[in-house]
């Protein structure tokens, strides 16, 4: 009925409805889609080695660089299992919170909680990170807790660990994984509380009714129902962490990631084409991993 | 023989509303049985504690026998169609059906077999491969309904089964719940706050108000004799005359009921037949209802009293108008002595 309202519409009233429409329909269709094109366009272009210009002619040149040279593969997959990670973290974190806010706690609480996990994205960013830089410096708060509580050689065993480990945490991948954690993780426990939410308490009542044990309503009715929620939450840790520049450039090992990459390469190297290109990759991921969430069927609920 | 539910006094309160009020309760095995109030009267609660979704404060419940006051529903031998149905969005029907089965361990294909056999029973036979969404709400019902049954329980227990489905779907559905339940022989419990519903299906009938149970009869004995005037005014549509009024007209200080069928209208001139009650109004209104026809006579300042007219048996209603004095008589035994 809404739609056959709208198409009916005539002489004047279209006009109106039209002029509405028009200044979210030009935002998104030329600040936001076509700029995006833009940059899809750039990555077929390819920069001229001798005088540094872009040369607007189609090539797949900057791809084939992009693809070829083991330093670039490094950084995509260094960023790829970060993203991984934190995604993987962020929901196991993420999960029972929601799943108190959703069904266990009291109104009160419960607004607690909400308020508890938006505070933080209401403080700067930068201020975030560069505070995480000094908790995890070597004579920082949290060395400083791990010696009070014994667990200084535990520590120590996981920072000795190759690749992932460093001098202090402050220059470690694991580190770096934490603080990506903590900034996320309200970008997964929002949708998943959501989604939990609207779980109507009358199907668990009748999992339990037909013999479930908690665990297997868990399994079979609970997380199911919460899997839009997990995947749009991780939506938001998986492409928040391959886009981000920051957090690896203030804490962590000094190897680059995409956005890193991306930064440096429009910025300082002048490469736009590169830049590009590399801003491509985290598109083609995020769009590989929701066709694979879809195909495990996570998507069915909504 | 043992009772297939027993509630002992079982009381549960919500803060400070007390839901279910010391309530003793024994159904017999294979039987249909009304839980049937108001919204708010207790019937839900009691469902909700039989079925182990909620404990009692005090008192003990009794599953054919087994005390399971403190037994969490998943062990309970007792199944539930819930009233929005709660039918899992992310299953097929045929996968909803044999939850059931499923959790309980049984072998794929045996359950694709067993929710086959229970869809056929609720004619459902072709939409095993649907979603719930997909069915109208009859058919949930249905499926609800099949994927209960599957685990084969001692008790069904319905939460409102009817009450979201639209008057003729509602009607043909209570004959075949009624149907269902003879041919399984499982005891079905079911809340409903529909009267009609209540009498058409029910072996027995528990009326709740107020966390408590105001009778439990048969739908017969409920219908002709109500024992209290919530009873008298909740089931059916009888005249209730309260207390103050009762003496006026009988002369007895006692509330009580009279059905507008059992009310004569004498005509004029006419006497009383011996013992009969008798007394005179003013016609109110007149009801034409096809079949029968209903006026309502005011017999003084705050009493109305229905009396139904059969047009079959030659008792039109012609020439009885709206303002005419009339008068009314019936048996004394007709009139049900009601407590307060």
């Amino acid at each position: 009925m809404a739609g056959r309202a709208e198409f009916s519409l005539q002489g004047r009233q279209a006009f109106y409805f039209a002029l509405l429409l028009a200044p979210p329909l030009l935002w998104l269709g030329i600040v936001y889609l076509g700029s995006l094109l833009t940059l899809l366009l750039q990555s077929f272009y390819a920069i001229d080695e001798f005088t540094a210009r872009i040369v607007p002619e189609f090539t797949l040149a900057t791809y084939r660089q992009l693809l070829t040279q083991p330093a670039h593969i490094d950084i995509i997959v260094r960023t790829l299992l970060m993203a991984t990670a934190v995604t993987l973290a962020a929901a196991v974190i993420a999960f029972p919170v929601a799943l108190y806010m959703a069904r266990y706690a009291g109104p009160r609480t419960k607004a607690l909680f909400y308020v508890g996990v938006m505070l933080p994205m209401w403080t700067s960013y930068l201020v975030k990170v560069y505070a995480w830089r000094l908790i995890l410096a070597k004579q920082g708060i949290a060395s400083w807790g791990f010696e009070h509580l014994g667990l200084m050689g535990a520590l120590d065993q996981a920072l000795a660990v190759p690749i992932v480990g460093g001098p202090s945490l402050a220059s470690s991948y694991i580190g770096m994984f934490v603080v990506f954690v903590y900034m996320w993780l309200p970008f997964m426990i929002l949708p998943l509380a959501a989604a939990l939410e609207r779980v109507p308490a009358s199907l668990l009542q009748a999992s339990a009714d037909l013999g479930a044990r908690p665990g297997q309503t868990f399994r079979n009715v609970v997380l199911p129902l919460a899997l839009p929620g997990l995947a749009a939450g991780s939506i938001f840790t998986f492409s928040l962490t391959l886009g981000d520049y920051i957090i690896p450039s203030v804490v962590g090992a000094p190897g680059y990631f995409i956005g890193m990459m991306v930064y440096q390469q429009q910025g300082t190297a002048g490469n736009l084409p590169l830049a590009a290109a590399f801003s491509v990759v985290p598109i083609v991921l995020i769009g590989l991993y929701l066709m694979l969430a879809r195909r495990l069927g996570a998507f069915d609920a909504l | 023989m043992t009772p297939a539910i027993e509630l002992c006094a079982t009381r549960r309160a919500f803060g400070s509303v007390v839901a279910l009020d010391s309530v003793s309760l024994t159904i017999a095995p294979g039987e249909f049985f009304a839980l049937l109030g108001p919204s708010g009267s207790g019937k839900t609660t009691c469902l909700r504690l039989i079925a182990g979704f909620d404990q009692p404060d005090s008192g003990t419940i009794l599953l054919d026998g087994e005390d399971v006051t403190n037994t969490p529903p998943f062990a309970r031998n007792v199944n539930t169609v819930f009233q929005d149905y709660a039918l899992f969005p992310h299953m097929t029907v045929a996968e909803n059906v044999a939850y059931g089965l499923r959790v309980r361990g049984v072998a794929a294909v045996e359950r694709a077999q067993q929710a086959a056999a229970m869809l056929d029973l609720v004619r459902l036979g072709e939409f095993g491969a649907r979603r719930p969404h997909q069915l109208s709400g009859g058919q949930r019902q249905r499926v609800a309904l099949a994927r209960a049954l599957i685990n084969r329980p001692q008790v069904l227990l319905l939460d409102e089964p009817l009450g979201a489905l639209d008057l003729k779907l509602r009607e043909e559905m209570q004959a075949e719940l009624k149907g269902l339940q003879q041919r399984l022989g499982i005891t079905f419990v079911f809340v409903t706050h529909d009267q009609g519903e209540a009498l058409s299906m029910a072996d027995r009938i528990a009326v709740f108000s107020q966390g408590r149970i105001e009778q439990l009869d048969t739908p017969r004995q409920l219908y002709n004799r109500p024992q209290t005037v919530f009873v008298a005014s909740f089931v059916g549509s009888a005249n209730v005359v309260g207390r103050e009024a009762a003496r006026l007209l009988t002369g007895h200080d006692r509330a009580f009921a009279i059905r507008p069928e059992l009310i004569d209208l004498l005509a004029a001139g006419e006497p009383a037949a011996d013992g009969q009650v008798e007394c005179a109004g003013e016609i109110v209104d007149v009801l034409y209802h096809g079949a029968s026809s209903r006026l309502r006579v005011q017999v003084d300042e705050r009493t109305t009293l229905a009396v139904a007219r059969s047009e079959a048996a030659g008792g039109g209603v012609q020439g009885l108008t709206t303002g005419a004095r009339v008068r009314l008589a019936w048996r004394p035994d007709h009139a049900v002595p009601l407590q307060d």
